[in-house]
Formats: structure tokens, C-alpha cells, sequence
């Protein structure tokens, strides 16, 4: 007979895991319409503007369309794993959030109790999340194989290479991270960068902003983002792995690629812009802003960020995609990992 | 501490009952009307030839699989390291012992680019 206690724990999991999945799970709307927004204003236009005020509601349209396409299986195809592809891309961007912490407690303020902002703060944190993310390769390489067109089989080729190779770059970049703060978990090598902005990874000189260049690049390849959206590259591959998916199915898998790309931007903001840290004490007898509105500040940044290079970059080509990764990224990593580690021994 | 991998359970759970629902409530509403062309794979509107996935691909691909299942080891063994390295009673010893490890690695890589294992044409 498990204790109270326990039980209690387990029942705060399952809240959290629920609130966090449904979050994660409604975000992609709001994501696509400021995407669509801020395309249109980069490219002097005014974006989605019919569906409500300043088409704010156009998400919700584009969700209630999506529910009620027709979904197409192909004659030739894989039915099982066809149907099982878009869930296997979709559960790992969820399970990576296991352990990405948004902050380090709060207190309930009727129930006298303090409630920590992660789900759980394993001490593998950075190495489970790389290792969960990396599932996500099965989504695409098995839903574009199922498919049986061509032009599936070619995308999920060169997205499964591309994503394996600009692994290996997160990884040494993730590495770099680990030696500065000498922890896996993510709690930990926020707690390393408190105090001021002096102390953030990405202000570590001289190797800080290398791993910051590295880890940039890499996982907007990893999540398949301008400049590195190969996998989605109209004008050689049709629409990619997910040619042949229609209806929900397909926006399962935009579903996971939105999730990842808020998953990237948090790490970004966990591993080198400090967390939830501010980046000052605050000079003027004001109350503190929350460590929270910090850290929600610091990840929308850089979805911003990564909204704006999706309309400015052209796109790369395949063969200079991995002669970056491959010959570039690579070998600039193992070179830093030795300069990394002897200034810290 | 056992109970932190609790809530991955939880959680690989609760996203697929949400993606099963979100498959469900679609199929429920959706129209089916489908047709031999429409069920046949896209293929810039000609007829498609053959099958795809019969397992033909560039064996290139296959080469970079296999560097990556070295290197993403090697990263393995960069991890327990790089959190022990501060540790002043053994960290030069595992410092040289490791660049060691990394020049074997970093020779392989050399000896792949030379090869041209890494060029696209």
C-alpha cells in the first residue's frame, strides 16, 4: 500500500502532465497564425486578416478544415505503419517535456504547498531529451517508406540523414554546455547561470557563443526549419515525407514540428540565455518581475526569431546541408570540446 | 527518483489517447468519397510507375547512417565525462585520456572525408 505521499506526488505528475499536453497541444494555433502574421508584414502585406479581428480566429478555421478533410490512406501504401507514423512523431516532441524545467517553484497559495515548475528533474535531463528527440526520426522515415511514392521515399531519405547528421552537432554543443556547468539536469545548469548576465553560457568567452552558433544551427535542422527545410522542399520533392498525408494525419505531424520548434526554443533560452535568471537586478525599488515572465519572454524572442529567418533565408542545398554538418559543424565541435575542457580543468 | 520516469509513462500515454482522439473525432466528421486515382500516390499527375518501396536507395545514405552510429556513441562517452571534469583529483588524467579518445574519432572522420564518404554529387 503505497503512502499519501507518494500518492499525492503522483497525482501533481499526472496534473502537470495533463496541463502541459493540452498547452502543447492547442499551442500550434496561435503559433500558426503569428507565423502567417509575421510573413505577411515581412513581405508588406497584411497576413490572415477575414476570419475576426485581424484574422485571429483564422487558426481555429484552419484546425476545424483540417478535422474535417478527408483522410486518404494510398491503395499501395503500408496501411499499418502509415497509420502509425504521425503518432510516432507526435509522442516523442511531447515526452521531451518530461523534464524541461519552465522555472524552479512556485507556492500554491490555499492548499500551503510548493509546487516545483517541472514535471520532473531527472538527473539524464540534457541526454534524455536529445535521446527522446531523436525518436522522432521514426515518424518520418516510416510514414515516407509506408507511403510508397517516390517523392515520400526520396524526403524522408535526406530528412533522416540530415536529422541524424545535425544530431551529432546538438550533441557536442549540448556536451559543451554539460562541461561549463557540470550537470546533466537542465535545473542544475540553470542554477549555474544565476546571478547576472555575465554568467550566461552563451557569454562564456571565448567558447560560449561558438556553442551557441553550433547548437543554432543544428536543431534548425533538426526541426527542419528555413534554412534547412529540405524535407519540405517543394520545388525537387513535392511536399516531402508527407506527401501522401491528408486531414489529421498531416497535422499530426505539423503538430510535432511545431512542438519541436517550441522545444528548441527553450533550450536554447535554457542552455545559453540563462533560464529563467534575470539578466540584472533590478536598480529601481520595484517589485521583481517574476522568473517566469523571464523565461516566457526569452522563448518567445527566439520563436520570433526563428519566424523572422524562415522569410529571410533562402533555402540550402543538399549536398552544402551536409557539407555543413559534416565538415564544418563537426570538426569545429571536436576542436571546441578540447578548448572547453581545458578551461575547465 | 524512480518516479520522475513515471511521468514519461504518463505522459507517451496521454499524447497518444490525445493524437487516437484527435484521429477518431476526424473520422467521425470527415466525408470518404475515394477513387483509384485518388488513392494512387502522387506523382505529378502521370501514372506511377513501379513500386517505391522496395528497398532501392543511394547506398550513400546508408554510409552516413553508419558515421553517425560512431560519432553518436563517441557523444555518449563525451557525457559522463564532461560532468565529472571539474573533479581536480582526476580531471587531467581523464582530460589527456580523452583527447586521446577524440583524436582516434577525429582521425576516423579524416579518414571518411579523405575516402569521400562525405562528398554529394
Amino acid at each position: 500500500m503505497p503512502d499519501v505521499t507518494t500518492l499525492i506526488e503522483v497525482l501533481l505528475i499526472v496534473i502537470k502532465v495533463v496541463v502541459i499536453a493540452m498547452i502543447l497541444f492547442s499551442l500550434p494555433m496561435p503559433l500558426t497564425w503569428l507565423e502567417r502574421k509575421v510573413a505577411g508584414h515581412i513581405q508588406v502585406r497584411l497576413g490572415p486578416w477575414r476570419v475576426g479581428p485581424h484574422g485571429i480566429l483564422q487558426a481555429v478555421a484552419d484546425a476545424i478544415k483540417l478535422m474535417l478533410k478527408e483522410d486518404i490512406t494510398p491503395d499501395k501504401a503500408d496501411k499499418f505503419l502509415f497509420r502509425l507514423a504521425p503518432l510516432l512523431a507526435l509522442v516523442p516532441a511531447f515526452a521531451v517535456f518530461v523534464t524541461i524545467p519552465f522555472g524552479e517553484s512556485i507556492s500554491i497559495p490555499f492548499i500551503e504547498r510548493d509546487v516545483t515548475l517541472y514535471i520532473a528533474d531527472m538527473n539524464v535531463g540534457i541526454l534524455y531529451i536529445l535521446a527522446i528527440a531523436g525518436l522522432g526520426i521514426y515518424g518520418v522515415i516510416l510514414g515516407g517508406w509506408a507511403s510508397n511514392s517516390k517523392y515520400s521515399l526520396l524526403g524522408a531519405l535526406r530528412s533522416s540523414a540530415q536529422m541524424i547528421s545535425y544530431e551529432i552537432a546538438i550533441s557536442f554543443a549540448a556536451i559543451g554546455v554539460v562541461m561549463i556547468a557540470n550537470s546533466l539536469s537542465l535545473v542544475d545548469i540553470v542554477g549555474a547561470q544565476s546571478g547576472s548576465i555575465l554568467n550566461w553560457n552563451i557569454l562564456y568567452l571565448p567558447v560560449g557563443p561558438v556553442w551557441f552558433a553550433i547548437f543554432l544551427i543544428a536543431s534548425l535542422a533538426e526541426i527542419n526549419r528555413i534554412p534547412f527545410d529540405l524535407p519540405e522542399d517543394e520545388g525537387t520533392l513535392g511536399a516531402g515525407f508527407h506527401t501522401e498525408y491528408s486531414g489529421m494525419r498531416f497535422s499530426l505531424f505539423m503538430l510535432a514540428e511545431y512542438v519541436a520548434m517550441v522545444t528548441v526554443s527553450i533550450l536554447c533560452v535554457l542552455l545559453f540565455f540563462g533560464g529563467w535568471n534575470a539578466p540584472f537586478d533590478m536598480p529601481l525599488p520595484i517589485p521583481p518581475i517574476p522568473a517566469i515572465f523571464w523565461f516566457i519572454g526569452k522563448v518567445s524572442a527566439f520563436i520570433y526569431f526563428f519566424m523572422w529567418l524562415r522569410f529571410t533565408l533562402p533555402r540550402y542545398r543538399y549536398d552544402q546541408l551536409m557539407t555543413l554538418g559534416w565538415k564544418v559543424l563537426i570538426p569545429i565541435s571536436l576542436v571546441n570540446i578540447l578548448v572547453t575542457g581545458y578551461m575547465r580543468i | 527518483m524512480l518516479i520522475s520516469y513515471l511521468a514519461v509513462l504518463i505522459i507517451i500515454g496521454f499524447v497518444s489517447l490525445l493524437g487516437i482522439g484527435a484521429l477518431v473525432a476526424s473520422y467521425v466528421m470527415q466525408p470518404r468519397n475515394p477513387y483509384r486515382e485518388k488513392l494512387a500516390p502522387w506523382e505529378c499527375g502521370m501514372e506511377p510507375i513501379g513500386e517505391a518501396n522496395r528497398g532501392k536507395f543511394r547506398i550513400h545514405f546508408f554510409i552516413i547512417a553508419i558515421l553517425f552510429i560512431v560519432f553518436d556513441v563517441e557523444t555518449l562517452f563525451l557525457f559522463p565525462w564532461a560532468a565529472i571534469l571539474n573533479d581536480k583529483s582526476l580531471s587531467l588524467f581523464v582530460f589527456v585520456e580523452m583527447i586521446i579518445f577524440v583524436a582516434v574519432l577525429a582521425l576516423g572522420l579524416v579518414y571518411a572525408w579523405v575516402k569521400g564518404a562525405l562528398d554529394w554529387i
